[in-house]
Formats: C-alpha cells, structure tokens, sequence
C-alpha cells in the first residue's frame, strides 16, 4: 500500500461574535491507498470540521495554523492542500481526488435538477468529459451501486427516490469521478438498520474494486468495527485514541473510548443496567484546560495534572496510541 | 404491574385519503396502519419497533388521538376513567389530553426558543387550566423539573443555553407535568449520542417506576428497546409481524422479519463481519402494498402461500405472538440461503 494523505498539526479555529473558538486542535493522521479509517466522536466533536478541512471546505471564518500541513499524494506528485486557494486550485480536491458523501441525501441534491444532469455536471467539471460519455459512465455507475433500472433512475428528482436509493446515488456520484480518497460523513446515520447494512456492504465492496482510502466519519461504533482497519476517536477537537479497530474495540485505552464503549446498549447482555459518561460535552467557548475530558473522566486522579497539563501520545505498541496521562504513567510504572 | 391493560385497541386501522385517482373510481389510501391489536399493560414499558414507513410513529399517535382512526376499537382504563377513545366528546377529549402525552424525537425542534424554561414546562398546566394560581403553577414545574434534574438555575435560561440531553430532560420534564398516566416517547432518544443517549433512557426509566407511568416507546434501534422495554411489538407496513415479552423476542425471534432486524444491527466484533443475515430491497410503499404477507417481497423464506394470504397473528407461546405461515418449519430450519 501506498501513503495516501498525511495530515499534520491540522488546527482550526474559528472567528465568531463570541469570541475565537478552537475547533480542530493539533490533530495529526495518515491515511493509505485502500484504508478504511473511521473517524468517531460525539457531536460537537470536530469530526466533521476535521473532515472538510481536507477539502478546504469552511467557511471564511476559519482559520488555520501555521504549521498546518496536509499533502495528499497522488500519482503526479503530492499536493500541498493548505497552499491552495482560489477554487481553480481547489478543485483537485472538492470533487477531483477527494469527494464527500453526505449524512442527509435529500439536503445534498438540488431538488430541482435531476439526479443525472448533477452527476453529468460534476463529470464534465473534473473530468473534462463530453456530456454523451459523462451520461454512459453515470448510468453505469447508477448500475454499479445497485440501482435497479439505472436508465430511468437517471432522469429522476432526489425526491422521487427512497432514502436508502438516494444515498445510493450519491455515492454513485461521489465515485463516478474515481476519486482517490472518499470522506464519507455519517452516510448510513439517516438510514434504517436493513438498509444500512445494505450500504455498508456496497461500500466495502467499492474500496476493494476501486482501491480508494475512506475516511468514514460515524458517532456509531457498530459501524466502525463492521467497516473500518483503523480507527481515530475524537473529543472535543483533539485526537485522543488512535489504531487498529480490532485493537482499539478490544484493548480500549482512553477512558472516553471506554466509556463510549460501556454506553452502548448491548444485546448480549440485557441485565447491566447502562452507564452513560456523566455530564455533557463542554462548549467549544469554555474548553476546560489541561486534558479536554477531565471534566467528565470517571479515572481522572483529582489534584493531578489532568486538569493542567495536556496530555501527549503514549505509544502503546507501534500503531495504537493514547492521549492520556493514566495511561503515560501506567507506562512509566511497566 | 397488574395484568390489566391501560390501552387496549382491536383491529386498530388508519388510512389517510391521497389526491388523485380515477375519477368517480375509488380515491387511493395509504394504509398506515391495518388491523391492529394490541393491550400495552398499565404499568409497562411497551416498546414499538420498525423501519421508518412502518407506521409505528401513525399508531403511536391514534393512541393519544392525533390521528384519525378509520376504523377499529381503543379503550382507555387507568382506573379512574374508562374511555372508549374513537368516540370521545369535546370535554372528554380534553380530559384525555392531561392522561395521554407525548415526548417528541427531536429536542432541537420541539422548544420555543423564544420561551425560558421554566414557561415551556408550565404551559401544558396553563393551557388545561390544571393549576388555578401561579404559586401552584410554580411549584408543580419545580417539582417536575427535579425529578428531571433541572435546577432553579435551568429554570431561567431559554433552549438554546442547553445541550441535547438537557433539552431531551426540558421536552420530558413538559410531558410529565400534567401528570399524565400514558407517555408516547416517539424516537426520544434517536437524536442524541450513545452517551447521553444512555442518561436519558435511564431517565425514562426511573421515572416511569416511580410515578408508575405506562409508556408506549417507539424506537427504530432494538438494542435500546431491549434495554428499556418489558413487552415488544414489531412492526411492518403498517401491521404487528410480532409481539412478545422482551426477553423472549430477543432470545427466540420467530418471524423471519425481526431476525433479520436483530442480524442487521452492526456487532461491535470486528471478527463478525460478513456474518449478518442481510435483506435485500426496501419497504414497500403503503399505497401499493404486495398481496399476502406484507413481508414477502423481502423475505428469504416466502412461498406460495405467502403471496396469496395474508397470515394472521398467531400465538407461538405465552404472551409471544407472530405473523407469519412458516414460523413453525423455519424453527428447525437454519437460514439455508441468505443475501
């Protein structure tokens, strides 16, 4: 496999009336040609901030640190994401070798354009195609994602279409330009379990026959571990589990993934009453110092420099790290 | 919990007229709910699962009478009253709409923005006239609002101070407040995350045993009714494909139906991968439902039979019930061939 994205130092913050907020805070992964990489945390986390910024997709308030770095490596070269600008440069990356699927289909079509003539659209935009042929590829791709009678699918309104066929389409039209790297937004959140499934696998099935790397962003874990080889957990705008989901779901370091992971209703057990992690998560405005989940951690050691200091990656084996200082101290002890 | 049902419906149905058809010919219906029957237990958690389409969210609300009831029985029995809920006059109605509420799925949507807290939480006991002075008013919400943990503090702020859990703990603080003896939770938890998701269900839960409250709970995640619930219905296209005990359902799906709801929920495993039963297609839309069995344009398992009659909910054993020509062969068969 080869390296597909780097991300480096990705900070961003925001200009509001309140003041500048932190939204992504020093958040640092890669990700390979071919890898399913899922991205978890609570709303208000910065999963989906973290993932538009790969596209530069903010809005004008944002503002990136300085020693922000992403490269997206393609096959002629690697692309400095955060030294482009205008939306010339920019369309390498929104729709080019990086698209995005979205959590609602029905907010993402435009309602009154067909389904074929956006997917038409962006075809002749990124991929400097004539409308016959741009027709043929998304009647084909339509095909491809499962849509039965793809032909007339293709003349028909987002309205016209089920829930589970509209994000069909979408990742049809996501994939239509062969992009290298898919960030999936809570594709499945909207759908119903039957369906979801459905979706999952069609996905599953896309990145073995294309070859692309996902960045699939989900607040369900079940999800994760069904799709994913690695995962990221997020809090509050920074980064605090990292690696392999087998590794991640079995051996949980951080006591926010633990928690997560104790608040999930489970089938096989129906006796254990559910834990939820207490309190809420804290506005961005008033970002509790030192460790961002002290206020709500059930582990913290209270007068402890989880309420000063930040903590920093503990390495626990080659590829699965851990923001926390239990688990720096656990490793100091070993 | 006694044995004696709150609410009980009998071939409870609810079509609603679409425009449209031949004319003079038949106007076309949507057969939102068909031929319903039901008892929901004074005293039990009874939860109501299906995919959206299913017409869980339509039944929910002809229980509270919020839709129109086309045809079939409901009666209503806490004890106090008895009411025979499709024939209500005015002022029973208004009688029932203190007895019967309902919490909504999205906290977001369901608050004023333009109301404090402590207003939103008192307006049920305004409008139905339920307190005569403000004194009284005020310490109903503050007792209320304590059985939610909602401090004096929270009583002043307006919604959008609040996260999702808190505002989830305002909209339940507001259908408790007139004391209700039914709840309809309608996916009241379906927008929140898994850890604050867990908060408010064992909130519903506690208050439910302590105020001794019926509550009807809709939901289209299993694992949250199999925590939460005592009795589960299961629903599709607009009829009961299966009702039992909880514990049971789970342990013993008959209908091939919730087996494949129960296989379709991801597994935290990694290692189980590829191994869910998968349905193929959609939902069928209710102005154009399939002959026969409701089910059998998805269903692995359908014969003959199962697309010419419609089988009929039958009881499989004690309490549990299932809708489906085949339950007893499949029991031996294991899923021979799966999508």
């Amino acid at each position: 496999m080869s390296r597909l994205i780097d991300v480096e130092n990705l900070t961003l913050q925001f200009d509001t009336d309140e003041g500048r907020i932190t939204a992504v805070d020093n958040v640092s992964f890669s990700l390979e040609a071919g890898e399913v990489m899922g991205l978890v945390g609570e709303s208000g986390s910065g999963k989906s901030v973290t993932a538009k910024s790969l596209m530069k997709l903010n809005p004008r308030n944002a503002i990136y640190s300085d020693d922000t770095n992403v490269t997206l490596h393609l096959d002629d070269g690697p692309v400095d994401i955060m030294s482009l600008n205008t939306s010339t440069e920019l369309k390498v990356v929104r729709g080019g070798a990086i698209s995005m699927i979205f959590q609602e289909p029905m907010a993402s079509f435009a309602p009154a354009i067909s389904i074929g003539d956006q997917m038409v659209e962006q075809l002749q935009i990124h991929a400097n195609m004539t409308a016959s042929r741009a027709k043929e590829i998304s009647i084909e791709m339509l095909d491809r994602v499962g849509i039965s009678d793809a032909s007339t699918r293709f003349k028909q309104f987002a309205f016209e279409l089920s829930g589970g066929m509209r994000q069909r389409a979408m990742i049809a039209m996501a994939l239509s330009t062969k992009p290298k790297l898919l960030i999936a937004d809570e594709p499945t959140t909207a759908l119903d379990v039957t369906i979801q499934a459905q979706v999952i696998d069609l996905m599953k099935d896309l990145v073995s026959e294309f070859g692309m790397g996902i960045i699939f962003i989900t607040h369900d874990l079940g999800v994760i571990a069904q799709t994913a080889d690695s995962m990221a957990v997020m809090y509050l705008g920074r980064l605090v589990e990292q690696g392999p989901v087998r590794e991640v779901l079995r051996n949980p370091a951080h006591p926010y993934t633990r928690g997560l992971l104790k608040a999930l209703p489970d089938l096989d057990d129906l006796e254990t009453p559910l834990s939820p992690i207490p309190g809420d998560i804290p506005s961005p405005l008033e970002r509790p110092p030192g460790c961002v989940f002290h206020t709500r951690c059930e582990e913290k050691l209270e007068g402890t420099r989880c309420s000063t200091e930040i903590p920093t990656f503990t390495q626990l084996d080659d590829v699965h790290r851990v923001a926390c200082h239990l688990a720096a101290q656990a490793g100091e002890f070993k | 919990m006694s044995d004696k049902p709150l609410i009980s419906a009998r071939d409870l149905s609810v079509h609603y007229p679409l425009r449209g058809g031949r004319p003079f010919g038949p106007k076309p219906v949507v057969r939102a709910v068909e031929g319903v029957n039901v008892d929901i237990v004074k005293g039990s958690f009874f939860g109501l699962v299906g995919e959206s389409g299913s017409g869980k969210t339509t039944f929910g609300r002809a229980l509270l009478r919020a839709a129109p009831i086309t045809r079939g029985e409901i009666s209503y029995d806490d004890g106090e009253v008895a009411y025979d809920l499709p024939k209500l006059d005015e002022k029973e109605l208004k009688d029932y709409r203190k007895r019967a509420q309902l919490i909504f799925q999205d906290p977001y949507a369901a608050l004023s923005p333009r109301m404090t807290v402590r207003d939103i939480i008192a307006e049920p006991l305004e409008v139905m006239g339920i307190t005569s002075s403000k004194e009284e008013t005020d310490e109903r919400v503050r007792e209320i609002a304590a059985k939610c943990r909602l401090n004096l503090e929270h009583l002043r702020r307006f919604p959008h101070a609040f996260s999702g859990g808190q505002r989830q703990r305002i909209s339940i603080a507001r259908a408790l407040v007139s004391r209700p003896q039914f709840v309809v939770a309608d996916e009241s938890v379906a927008a929140l995350d898994v850890s604050i998701q867990a908060d408010v269900l064992n909130l519903l839960k506690a208050i439910q045993l302590e105020m001794g409250l019926t509550f009807l709970f809709i939901s289209h995640d299993l694992s949250v009714v199999a925590h939460v619930c005592d009795h589960v219905a299961v629903m599709y296209l607009g009829r009961l494909v299966e009702t039992a005990p909880t514990r049971q359902l789970f342990a013993s799906p008959k209908h091939p139906y919730t087996k494949a709801l129960l296989s379709a929920i991801p597994s935290l495993d990694p290692d189980d991968r590829g191994k869910a039963q998968k349905l193929e297609g959609e939902i069928p839309s209710p102005t154009n439902p399939p002959p026969g069995c409701k089910f059998q344009t998805r269903c692995p398992f359908a014969i003959d039979i199962c697309r010419k009659q419609e089988p009929k909910l039958e009881s499989a054993a004690s309490e549990h019930n299932v809708a489906c020509h085949r339950w007893q062969e499949l029991l031996q068969e294991e899923p021979a061939k799966t999508g």
